[in-house]
């Protein structure tokens, strides 16, 4: 059965997903989902993979959080308040989410899944480590050129032209 | 190991519909990037779970993978977002009519 730890995590990441997405302040709502990223983390931990859970913190906590937040500051201060949703989509959206909820959890309560325990030591970081330095380098540095990319491409289509020819 | 692969995997599923019921009902352009956010995070934890109870380092490694794609993507959509604010004044993808540039 799950422990008293394990369902305090996952109250709070279920219960700041929803604050998330239907906080009416988009300020609060992306600082609900900080809450969901770091639950996840918190799952990492329980699940005894460190080193993934302080890449989740680092990147997604840490780096993504802090990007929507800047997002969000540039937006008009009526929209950041208002809440932009199709009232006749609302209860067929609800419907759909139970819909997936329920069918998945049938399946999967009524596969094999169900039974599987471990008592194994868990995997060492460093063969994390090591794998990514043998087997997995060549996706390692096509990943880093993705990351340059994406970058370089989110600055060159968030680049102001007007500005510049005003000053000139 | 207290805990077993069956109540990961539950928490996983909860917040997979989540996300697609914000996906869904949703105009919002930032809220929508939450809900796609919510959707991987679901994804990373399953591989994760299944890759302690395996137990094998190659989902650890596929997940730290998917995060930092995840990352490149966020600051992509992010960018577009702020593109699309700057000529419709607004972040309601129903006045996103002609995205062409």
């Amino acid at each position: 059965m799950a422990d008293a730890l394990f369902l305090a995590i996952s109250i709070l990441t279920i219960g700041s997903a929803i604050a998330a997405l239907e906080m009416r302040s988009l300020v609060y709502g992306s600082i609900a989902l900080m809450g969901t990223l770091g639950g996840i983390a918190g799952f990492y931990v329980m699940l005894d993979s460190t080193f993934v859970a302080m890449f989740q913190l680092a990147v997604y906590v840490g780096s993504i959080a802090v990007l929507i937040l800047f997002t969000v500051m540039l937006v008009k201060r009526e929209l950041i308040f208002k809440k932009i949703e199709d009232p006749k989509r609302k209860f067929a959206g609800i419907g759909l989410m139970l819909i997936v909820i329920l069918a998945l959890g049938a399946i999967i309560m009524d596969s094999g899944i169900k039974t599987i325990t471990t008592d194994s030591d868990p995997v060492d970081f460093r063969e994390i480590g090591g794998d990514f330095l043998t087997y997995y380098w060549p996706a390692l540095i096509l990943m880093a050129l993705i990351l340059a990319g994406s970058v370089m491409g989110a600055l060159v289509l968030a680049r102001r032209e007007d500005t510049v020819e005003n000053e000139q | 190991m207290s805990n077993e692969l069956i109540e990961f995997v539950l928490v996983s599923i909860a917040l997979l519909g989540i996300g697609i019921y914000g996906l869904s009902v949703k105009r919002n352009a930032i809220r929508m990037l939450f809900a796609v956010e919510i959707i991987v995070n679901a994804a990373n934890l399953n591989l994760v779970a299944f890759a302690r109870f395996m137990p094998h380092s190659g989902g650890q490694t596929l997940a730290l993978f998917s995060i930092a794609i995840a990352a490149a993507e966020v600051a992509v959509g992010l960018a577009l977002i702020i593109v699309a604010y700057r000529m419709y004044k607004n972040i309601d993808i129903a006045d996103f009519r002609s995205l062409k540039g």
